[in-house]
């Protein structure tokens, strides 16, 4: 096959090619002018959300040195007690929210297509909204300490401080509805990195041939899906009470403080791993280019990363192990927690093993990455340690926790990251950084890191409490908290080295070359002016198709392979089969938008007026969020291209629309409604929940009885029917009956929303006298606003039929809507027969 | 005002009782557990230090550029043994260690709860409120801020809170347990050693959060059953005059004070205030002096404290008023 493309190669008519370059980049131009903004390509809004994240998390840094100089001295009182708690709450918070996860979603929207041999990921225009959201909800949250009003009750929320108006105030609301909406974002970006990894590769890149990044973000997208639902559930319990006083949490009505620790640990620990994991990923591709040679044991830490993946759910409990649970679940959760730093091991030595077999350059970057397995192996070491629950019982919430969480997120997270930034800087700046500078820096974080919170080990063991403003002279932690400032500032003047390495004018300094480390992977081939990932889509054969494949670099840059040219004008990619990467489609993928920008705007505003309870303005939002996306939906989704097919190069003919289980489209729904049953099962959790933890669980209050429950789960099945009658009716050419179907699935929809509404309606439960009521109420809220959805989408499927935008042929939506259809009533099925049966049965 | 303020920063939090590094560490302990832990802890410590050695060691000379190449086999059984069947070995040994402490440290049910002493301790915005349940007398014994306990005995505490979560804690005697509203939670300590400690509270539980601990005595069981029995009773006072403003100037309504008609239970017990270590829930020294400030400006030491502020008082009546508590003993 390679011989054929380069005999092709070299007869190619080279003006012609530089014509097809020429229409390329007139395809993938970023627009200019205010205009840049609406750009959607994972180039800009890679580096946008990138430079958004770092400057969280400068601003979050900023944060911690001011908490650090009041530290440095007991009794200091250079901060009142309310500003060192909104510090602490924000710190946390942003570190967390706005910089360690969306750090990574960004590194994985500019990185991946051209890794994984793509011109752009499948939705541009969900990753430009995502970013969107990100930003807006950020500097919500982050703008709040300006006026005094930030969170203060934790990054973790507890109730009930946090529920408590007069003890939490409007900060709390902020941190809820901020970070809610900075969670849509998140999970928005999983959808896009799930399906960009699994649709979009270049054809024969079989997943056993994937770069280890893509498996790692893969893994780690999949984590965001199942891990941040359980937190979405929370906070809309959390808010409810705020808001209306819905006793979740209040033990005096039924509820209870726990639920919400548990609902926001099996949310928090995974994202420990979500932050981990993206990092070990990029240490699997600076390892093996160092090294140079293939990273030895690909399948072991693929495995690895899995099983860290799956144990990283089972955990959650040892931040609870002093909430007094019983000692067998201490002692299973103890068990649990050891065990993950098994594969966290083979992680480890999967890279040493790598080193050993090849023979290592030692640059920068590797500088960076060694420094952060010293750092890192200690943190898991002390991490071995908090497992235990004899020793947590002394360890927890003391500075020594503080130690081992930024042991474990430097040394894990950040290091590795600057060590990627050096790497991979050349593909975003086409220079590259100075190494003396790196080395600089490199030298005082590594220094200023542990002498800032090694000592802290010490200082929590001899019984300093985390987040106190101050601390009494005499105890024996005065030296050691001013060992601790000092090593914070000298660590924080490293990441001023690197900031300044960044943003240094570098015009004068010679362009980089292609591939300055002689990587072995696709992104190399990417050149940081063109926004279309690679000239041409080769075919892949080798995890590490740059070295193997010879002459590759010379071909692709030459055009000599798929999807040459952008003869249609407009910008296409290819999408292949999941497992083997056949190619089955090319996708035409969407241009510079103001739509993702402006829909994002209006669902902040959603959330923002929620937060000063503004309900006017929220639902003028809702409904103008709602505009915008229909909008966005009918003019830039499920086009009916021209012609059925294009040559794609070399003979291959592809599809430009495909529906149902091949296509992008259909992928996203799958994966954003496991998102979301996720996030009910988190609320059904709570239900049972209530039911364990009391002897009579109704507590005499009246049920939504049996009758209207089981009509609603009936009425929802039948509604349901009719939408799959409409899919039947649609392939076989009998529109008007499709069109019957979906209106007959609406009317029905609407109907089971009216009996499920009845049941507690007409039993008269009232939310706000005991938990029962409100459980159950948040349940039907829950399936009856998924209802609304349903029904939205049975009527667009209806208008897009009755405007040709839906054809027999061309059934993407309604598929799509099935699909959503299938999820929506299997959660309305549960919920209903939960809530009517269960306490008949009980 | 912000002269008081810096007067009390510089005050406040210097622990003469607590001159010593030591009272509020998990690594001097004073009791069972604590001892214990202590000890898991250095083991731990050694064992990883030698395995951290051992990491980063390997890591440097997989670094240098000059060595030889291990083969893609060899490799795959270095992945194998040390990042995998090792570690599994060590933490299957220390798992079975941790766990098999664990029962003997916090006993699954009291051993014989009808006999042992109980006290019960409640977290509240930011004070700690005690009452201890002797067995050999009735009605039980009500103090704020400060717990003596019996050398040698098995305690059992009783946790509660009524407002948010706070966390119970004597690093010098053993692990942490929350205090939940809605749920009692159970913690049994022994403490082995006697001296004086100090508790701080664990969970962040709001603005003065750090300002929230209490103080801890243990002595010989015998001198606390006499110490207890003094406690049941009031305490003989000096002066009147104090003691006539406390109850004109209506703090009764919040505190009580044994003996007299003050009988509120929103704040402390301040019955036998005068005897404590510490005052305003261990961040001051107790004296007459530090008694005046916290009954003037409550919130400039403590800020977000419920009680109000008497500033308004003459000075003079401030200043009865403290030294008659100064004499509760």
């Amino acid at each position: 096959m390679a011989t054929k493309a380069r005999t092709r190669a070299r007869k190619v008519n080279a003006a012609s090619k530089q014509a097809e370059t020429e229409q390329l980049r007139r395809v993938w131009e970023t627009p200019r002018g205010w205009r840049y903004w609406t750009s959607v390509n994972n180039t800009q809004v890679g580096l946008w959300y990138g430079g958004a994240a770092f400057a969280f998390m400068l601003f979050a840094g900023v944060l911690a040195l001011l908490m650090r100089v009041q530290l440095a001295v007991p009794g200091n009182d250079m901060m009142s007690a309310d500003f060192y708690n909104q510090a602490f709450t924000l710190h946390g918070t942003v570190m967390m929210f706005l910089f360690a996860v969306p750090i990574f979603e960004a590194v994985a929207i500019f990185l991946l297509p051209p890794m994984l041999g793509a011109r752009e990921l499948p939705f541009p225009r969900l990753g430009a909204f995502g970013f969107w959201s990100f930003f807006i909800g950020g500097v919500f949250v982050c703008g709040s300490i300006f006026f005094d009003a930030a969170p203060s009750s934790g990054w973790f929320m507890y109730p009930p401080l946090a529920t408590d108006k007069a003890l939490s105030g409007i900060g709390a609301d902020i941190w809820l509805l901020g970070l809610s909406f900075i969670e849509v974002a998140s999970i928005a970006a999983a959808v896009e990195l799930i399906v960009g990894i699994m649709k979009c590769r270049a054809p024969g890149m079989r997943v056993n041939l994937m770069p280890l990044f893509a498996w790692y973000l893969l893994i780690v997208a999949g984590m965001i899906l199942f891990a941040f639902p359980p937190l979405i559930a929370g906070d809309l319990l959390f808010e409810m009470q705020r808001m209306f006083d819905w006793p979740f949490f209040d033990p005096a009505r039924g509820g209870d403080p726990l639920l919400w620790q548990h609902l926001f640990w099996i949310f928090g620990h995974p994202e420990v791993y979500i932050i981990f994991l993206p990092a070990i990923a990029l240490m699997a591709m600076i390892v093996p280019t160092f090294a140079q040679r293939p990273i030895v044991g690909y399948s072991w830490i693929v495995l690895a990363a899995v099983g860290t993946g799956f144990l990283s759910f089972g955990l959650w409990v040892h931040h609870m192990f002093t909430t007094g649970l019983p000692q067998i679940s201490l002692a299973f959760f103890s068990a649990a927690s050891e065990a993950v730093a098994i594969p966290t091991g083979v992680q480890i030595f999967v890279f040493i093993a790598t080193m050993l077999a090849g023979r290592v350059i030692f640059s920068v970057p590797m500088l960076f990455g060694s420094g952060g397995i010293a750092i890192f192996v200690i943190g898991g070491l002390t991490g071995v340690m908090v497992a235990l629950a004899p020793f947590d019982w002394q360890a927890h919430d003391t500075y020594f926790i503080v130690a081992h969480l930024h042991y474990v997120l430097i040394g894990g997270m950040l290091f590795p990251l600057v060590g990627g930034l050096y790497y991979y800087y050349p593909l975003i700046g086409a220079r590259m950084l100075s190494m003396r500078l790196g080395r600089i820096a490199f030298w005082l974080m590594f220094t200023g890191f542990n002498v800032g919170f090694f000592p802290m080990h010490l200082t929590g063991l001899r019984g300093m409490p985390r987040r106190v403003f101050t601390y009494p002279q005499g105890i024996g932690w005065d030296w050691l908290n001013l060992v601790s400032t000092i090593g914070a500032f000298v660590f924080a003047a490293g990441v001023l080295v690197v900031v300044f390495d960044v943003l240094r004018p570098k015009k004068r300094q010679p362009r980089a070359v292609q591939n300055p480390w002689k990587a072995g992977t696709l992104e190399w081939l990417n050149e940081p002016e063109e926004n279309w990932g690679v000239r041409s889509i080769p075919p892949v054969e080798s995890r590490y198709p740059l070295w193997d494949q010879k002459g590759l670099a010379e071909e692709v840059n030459a055009g000599a392979w798929y999807l040459s040219d952008a003869r249609d004008g407009r910008r296409e990619t290819l999408i292949s089969s999941v497992l083997d990467a056949e190619p089955v489609q090319c996708q035409r993928v969407a241009g510079p938008s103001v739509l993702p920008m402006l829909s994002a705007a209006f669902l902040g505003g959603v959330f923002i007026a929620l937060t000063f309870e503004l309900w006017v303005l929220a639902l003028l939002s809702g409904l103008a969020t709602l505009v915008a996306i229909l909008w966005w939906l009918w003019t830039g989704t499920g086009e009916i291209p021209e012609r059925k097919s294009r040559d794609v190069g070399l003979g291959l003919r592809l599809p430009l629309y495909i529906s149902g289980p091949e296509s992008v489209g259909w992928w996203a729904m799958f994966i954003t409604m496991v998102g979301d049953g996720t996030a009910f099962a988190s609320l059904i959790f709570g239900y049972f929940f209530y039911w364990t933890i009391h002897a009579d669980f109704t507590a005499g209050q009246a049920g939504p009885g049996w009758w209207w429950p089981i009509a609603a789960a009936g009425l929802f099945l039948a509604a349901w029917t009719a939408t799959m009658g409409a899919l039947q009716l649609n392939a076989t050419g009998r529109t008007a009956a499709m069109r019957l179907a979906l209106a007959l699935g609406a009317l029905l929809a609407l109907a089971a929303t009216a009996a499920g509404l009845a049941g507690p309606w007409l039993h008269g439960m009232q939310p706000t006298v005991h938990v029962y009521p409100a459980i159950v109420w948040i349940l039907v809220a829950w399936v009856l606003a998924h209802a609304a959805v349903g029904i939205l989408m049975q009527l667009y499927c209806l208008a897009r039929s009755l405007a040709g935008r839906l054809t027999p042929a061309h059934d993407m939506e309604l598929h799509n809507v099935v699909l959503y259809w299938h999820f929506m009533t299997i959660s309305a099925v549960i919920a209903f027969s939960v809530i009517g049966l269960f306490p008949e049965a009980m | 005002m912000r002269d008081i303020a810096r007067r009390l920063a510089a005050l406040s939090l210097c622990l003469h009782i607590c001159g010593c590094s030591g009272v509020q560490s998990a690594l001097d302990p004073a009791g069972e557990e604590a001892a214990h832990v202590a000890q898991l802890f250095w083991i731990m410590v050694v064992a990883g230090g030698l395995i951290w050695l051992a990491v980063v060691s390997l890591l440097s000379y997989a670094s240098r550029g000059k060595r030889g190449r291990l083969d893609e086999q060899a490799a795959g059984r270095l992945i194998f043994w040390c990042g995998a069947a090792i570690p599994a070995f060590l933490l299957f040994l220390l798992l079975g260690y941790a766990l098999w402490l664990m029962p003997g440290l916090r006993p699954f049910a009291p051993a014989n709860a009808s006999d042992a002493l109980t006290v019960e301790v409640t977290g509240e915005q930011f004070w700690w409120r005690v009452a201890y349940h002797d067995p050999d007398t009735d009605t039980p014994v009500l103090s704020a801020n400060e717990i003596r306990l019996p050398a040698g005995e098995r305690v059992e505490f009783r946790l509660k809170s009524t407002d948010v979560i706070h966390s119970f804690w004597i690093p010098a005697l053993g692990g942490k347990m929350d205090m939940i509203p809605g749920r009692v939670s159970r913690l049994s300590l022994l403490a082995t050693k006697t001296g004086t400690y100090r508790g701080p509270c664990a969970e962040y539980c709001g603005t003065s959060h750090a300002l929230m601990a209490f103080t801890v005595v243990v002595m010989e069981p015998s001198e606390f059953r006499q110490w207890l029995q003094a406690r049941a009773g009031a305490s003989p006072g000096a002066g009147s005059e104090g003691r006539d403003l406390f109850l004109a100037h209506g703090c009764g309504a919040c505190h009580r004070v044994a003996g007299t008609e003050a009988d509120g239970s929103v704040g402390p017990d301040l019955s036998h205030v005068g005897s404590r270590e510490t005052l305003g829930a261990g961040i001051l020294p107790n004296s007459e002096g530090t008694l005046r400030d916290f009954i003037a400006h409550p919130h400039v030491i403590k800020p977000d404290s419920k009680m109000p502020a008497f500033s308004m008082l003459p000075e003079r009546d401030i200043g009865e008023i403290a030294a008659w508590l100064k004499g509760l003993e």
